[in-house]
């Protein structure tokens, strides 16, 4: 066996903000104030908030030993399947913080930030050609508002061609998000299940495709990480009812130089950049999901959209077709720096990380489906699942595992979805992963079957290094205390 | 390439170990139509340096302090942020970290993010806030939603003194699904005009900005009882600069039942406009109405303190089609900005800091005022003030930004009506020299 | 998770296929969820009611039941209007696994068709559903 790089180590209690701190002290440099004190309209004043006065030395061990608590990328491993847990380059936050980046105002006129409208120009031109597609829009500030973008842009499509529909297809392998962004659009979604192999049959959806449904929502690779072998012929289904394909995206850093989403069939795409394009996951955001279109799409997109002419770049709202807007601005622009940065800095070397994402996954799923139950043994993309069938007879289950996991040092895969496998464990390494870290992250999989076998108690008491041992989620739900 | 690990002879380890002979192999099961032919044909890879250097030139065509003067607000404010705050930020076990699901191992980003739903809920005046929405204009949208869910009516009233670009969001959410949207115009003070309300009955939710857009703090307390003669009306109160609560009355203080807006003055850089944050905030009866994440104390299995993310059955991953919102990943780290900023100032010093934006504001308003510059409504203001430039206006704003100072935002664009009108924003970046000559350069 | 055999469930009730049940009592049903449906939910966090008043139809949706990571509807096994609902559940959700069928009851209806309470299952045909 391997040696793990899960110890334990001195980690400080701390406690929470307003436990801390006394009355007078400041950890912020104020300004001084040279003008004269005005008067105010005391009808219309209170009181301020109440917040703890705290000093600069006791912010600094509050964040720093908060932070301890933590395990991010930059300290191992972290294979949560289809959330691309890459590398954050450092050069990226360099370019974000850049003054005349960090400090522009958005409504500066347009002469007075031409590099900045230059940027997303030439992002947009990038992405288009990395995925196939041919105009983008940058705005939506997550995957999610992506997703909402995209059905808005059916609904737009369909409405301009006089007719309103109802409906849109969408997997049982879905994210969450699918259908809750269908529903916001006003769409009811309906679910089309999956065939033996884990994937969509182009028979099925096309006896569920009629002239009131708007089209489908597919995620490609899905989140089984298997390639939909048959999108061409599903799309060709929903096209012949008039319909579109919505491709989710958040699974792309499988195929970029692989595959071409257009020649797939795919309409509208939507792209994590906080998942395939390295931008930090912040512990929950944010995040930018531009979203790609065809060219018969393209008068949708939401505005304002950048146009270039004569050299020069602007704004423009001249799009009388569009959704309008989702975000007051233009999105998470300071996302999309760290993007641009990071696809400048690779070039067509994106394929390659593609590659090894891929062989990373594959190398995964040969050295652990001797141990835990794979449900579709078939070639992989940037993930695996397997489930816990084995480990279920010693009454051990997907949780205990991921949670002794921790102990050895790894961050948990993610668990329990998709949800049409019971007791899944969805395992994305991404190319980040060395060779060496994959043996040592099979190694502690593999020695955590033994210990299902022989030692349950230790998986079911899981874990015993960080800080906390398993949290009372229960209570929590029952009784929320949301602040103190 | 420096990002990836593999090399030659790894990657025929692993390949013999898939068995495929080479990288191609792993995807000969995607069909051949679905294959892309050609090279990506990006351009050539840069160094680090070559990186630095083509940045540097994009970022150095931007007009920014100290080289000019902007004084522009309208959502998106230049404050002070300590370098505590950068630094901190950039924790990797921070700022490399996905969403919290893994209690044990996210203890840090879940009690960041109880901090600041309770810093933000103390700030806004309300019983229970949620982990950060995208903008202050999705939040918006957001929360009428939720009111109209709350209410199960499918109508609001959006005054016309709201960000015009946060209406345009909202119209945007709200269009699709089919509910009705009534604007409210406003008065010669610069306030919401509520008249139009006896006009329209059955309304989920009334929104209303304060300070508003053009920087006049509204009179809520009328407003407030105007609202709510309709007991099921919702009066959702928004804001972009929420540091006018160290001054003024929160919202949940005068009796909003949802504050939501944007949280950028609280420690992020402008950044073109985004990432900012979306504050939300809600009564505690409506908790399970409400959008977004949220992260909530509980104990371990030994009774320690800890957090977990909790309430999930409202979010998309557990009720898919009919959770209260979409949204998944929100705005985590600029939501532990803010609640590093709001730590950084204490209650001592963020009311200090509103003061200072409050005086150096008035001061403005005051030598214009003085050297005949038409103050454009005489309402009580944070730090943003509408100033009417009058004929030649448009010739005045261009000689001036051509002296390297961007004296407000033209109004035109989004009001008609207040054609020559400005919108002025100084904070506590400016200094007195400052706005003395921006005084004079405008009334040369 | 229980075994078949290890489940409470009482004679006099009668079930329906969404794992519901019902029981007479005076001139009103009283409904809840069986001792499987509370097995297979876990540790149930929320239950959401009606409105008392609300008439409502055989199969319709009356509520929610939520656990930490699962959200299931409730419906209507009989036809009828809502009389009265138990309130203590706002505050101690457990009740429903704890106590299914005493503690835990949910509504109270006035059933408008009492020839549905024959389409209900006893025991038996319950528990050979369950058998599958």
């Amino acid at each position: 066996m391997m040696p793990t790089i899960g110890t334990s180590g001195l980690i400080f209690n701390e406690p929470l903000l307003w436990e801390m701190g006394a009355k007078g002290r400041t950890a912020f440099s104020l300004p001084a104030e040279d003008v004269p004190r005005a008067p105010v309209n005391e009808g219309l004043c209170g009181v301020g908030p109440d917040f703890p006065d705290l000093c600069e030395p006791d912010i600094v061990r509050h964040y720093t030993r908060l932070s301890q608590w933590n395990i991010g990328v930059d300290s191992g491993m972290y294979p949560l399947g289809s959330c691309t847990m890459k590398y954050n380059p450092k050069t990226n936050e360099r370019q974000a913080g850049l003054p005349g980046i960090a400090a522009a105002h958005p409504l500066l006129p347009a002469d007075h930030c031409q590099g900045l409208l230059g940027l997303i120009y030439k992002l947009e031109r990038l992405l288009a050609q990395i995925t196939g597609l041919d105009e983008v829009t940058l705005q939506p500030a997550a995957g999610s508002q992506g997703e909402l973008t995209g059905m808005m842009i059916f609904n737009a499509y369909h409405l301009a061609s006089g007719n309103r529909r109802t409906k849109v297809l969408i997997p049982d392998t879905a994210h969450g998000t699918n259908p809750a962004s269908a529903s916001l659009c006003g769409f009811k979604p309906v679910a089309v299940p999956s065939n033996d192999q884990g994937i969509l049959d182009a028979r099925i959806v096309a006896d569920l495709m009629d002239e009131d449904t708007a089209g489908i929502m597919v995620t490609n690779p899905n989140t089984l990480g298997l390639f939909e072998d048959n999108i061409n012929a599903v799309a060709d289904a929903v096209h012949a009812k008039g319909g579109l394909v919505y491709c989710d995206g958040a699974n792309f850093n499988a195929v970029m130089g692989i595959v071409d989403l257009a020649a797939c069939g795919v309409d509208v795409l939507h792209l994590n950049l906080h998942k395939t394009f390295s931008t930090p996951h912040g512990g929950g955001g944010p995040g930018a999901g531009p979203v790609c279109v065809t060219r018969d799409l393209a008068p949708f997109l939401p505005v304002p959209r950048v146009v270039k002419e004569n050299n020069r770049y602007e704004w423009s709202e001249s799009f009388p077709h569009s959704v309008g807007k989702l975000h007051a601005f233009y999105g998470n622009f300071g996302i999309l720096v760290r993007a641009y940065s990071y696809i400048l800095s690779m070039g067509d070397h994106l394929k390659s990380a593609s590659q090894f994402a891929v062989l990373n996954a594959n190398y995964i799923k040969e050295g652990l489906k001797a141990v835990f139950h794979l449900p579709y043994d078939r070639p992989c993309m940037h993930e695996c699942v397997f489930t816990d069938k084995y480990q279920r007879e010693y009454k051990v289950s997907t949780l205990d595992m991921a949670k002794r996991l921790m102990d050895y040092g790894f961050h948990p895969p993610t668990i329990h979805f998709p949800l049409v496998v019971s007791g899944a464990i969805m395992i994305e390494p991404t190319e980040s992963e060395s060779k060496q870290t994959l043996d040592g992250f099979v190694s502690a999989m593999q020695q955590i079957a033994r210990e299902a076998e022989t030692e349950p108690d230790r998986l079911h008491h899981a874990p015993h290094f960080p800080k906390l041992k398993r949290l009372d989620e229960t209570r929590a739900a029952r009784k929320p205390l949301l602040g103190g | 390439m420096r990002y990836l690990p593999h090399t030659p002879e790894e990657v025929s380890a692993m390949l013999s170990a898939v068995g495929a002979d080479n990288l191609d192999e792993l995807f000969a099961h995607i069909p051949e139509v679905c294959r892309r032919n050609t090279p990506l044909g990006l351009p050539e890879p840069l160094s680090e340096w070559e990186l630095d250097r083509h940045m540097d030139g994009l970022s150095g065509t931007t007009a920014i302090q100290p080289e000019y003067m902007v004084f522009m607000g309208a959502g998106s404010y230049d404050h002070l942020i300590p370098e505590v705050i950068k630094q901190l930020l950039q924790r990797g076990e921070i700022y490399t970290a996905y969403t919290p699901y893994q209690a044990e191992v996210s203890q840090g980003t879940l009690q960041i993010i109880y901090e600041y739903q309770t810093l933000v809920s103390r700030l806004l005046g309300l019983d229970v806030a949620n982990a950060s929405m995208y903008d202050g204009a999705s939040a918006l949208a957001e929360a009428l939603l939720m009111a109209m869910r709350v209410t199960k009516r499918s109508k609001v009233a959006v005054s016309r003194a709201i960000h015009p670009l946060y209406r345009r969001v909202v119209q945007t959410y709200l269009e699709p699904a089919g509910f009705e949207i009534v604007e409210l115009d406003y008065n010669t003070q610069g306030r919401t005009d509520l008249s139009a309300l006896d006009d329209s009955e059955n309304l989920a939710a009334v929104a209303v900005q304060s300070p508003n857009f053009f920087g006049c703090v509204e009179d809520m307390a009328a407003m407030e009882k105007a609202i709510h003669a309709d007991a099921k009306t919702m009066l959702v109160a928004t804001f972009t600069e929420p540091l006018a609560f160290g001054l003024y009355q929160s919202p949940g203080d005068l009796g909003a039942d949802i504050a939501c807006g944007e949280g950028q003055s609280l420690g992020l850089p402008r950044s073109f406009g985004g990432p900012g944050l979306g504050l939300f905030a809600c009564r505690q009866a409506h908790i399970r109405n409400m959008p977004g994440r949220l992260a909530g104390q509980t104990v371990d299995l030994d009774g320690k303190r800890g957090f977990v993310l909790t309430l999930a059955t409202r979010e998309q991953h557990i009720r898919r089609g009919k959770a209260t919102s979409n949204i998944c990943t929100n705005q985590g780290l600029c939501a532990t900005a803010a609640a590093m900023f709001m730590a950084t100032l204490g209650g001592t010093g963020f009311r200090r800091l509103a003061r200072i934006n409050y005086d150096n504001a008035e001061y403005l308003k005051g030598e214009l005022k003085k050297n005949g510059i038409a103050i454009a409504f005489e309402t009580p203001t944070f730090n943003e003030f509408v100033i009417r430039l009058g004929e030649g206006s448009k010739r005045i704003y261009r000689q001036l930004m051509a002296k390297k100072i961007i004296a407000g935002l033209p109004l035109d664009k989004y009001y008609t009506e207040l054609e020559d009108h400005y919108l002025i924003c100084v904070t506590e970046t400016s200094t007195k020299a400052d706005l003395d000559i921006l005084v004079k350069e405008v009334t040369a | 998770m229980k075994e078949i055999e290890d489940l409470k469930l009482p004679d006099d009730l009668r079930y329906s296929k969404d794992h519901e049940w019902a029981a007479e009592e005076g001139d009103l049903f009283k409904i809840g969820i069986s001792d499987y449906a509370q097995d297979q939910l876990g540790d149930v966090v929320f239950v959401e009611l009606p409105t008392v008043g609300a008439l409502l139809e055989k199969g319709q949706e009356f509520g929610t039941v939520e656990s930490v990571k699962a959200v299931s509807e409730l419906y209507m096994p009989m036809s009828g209007e809502v009389m009265e609902i138990n309130d203590e559940l706002e505050d101690r959700p457990e009740l429903v696994n704890e106590d299914p069928y005493e503690g835990g009851w949910m509504i109270k209806i006035k059933v408008t068709d009492s020839d549905q309470l024959g389409a209900l299952m006893d025991r038996q045909a319950y528990l050979a559903t369950l058998k599958g």
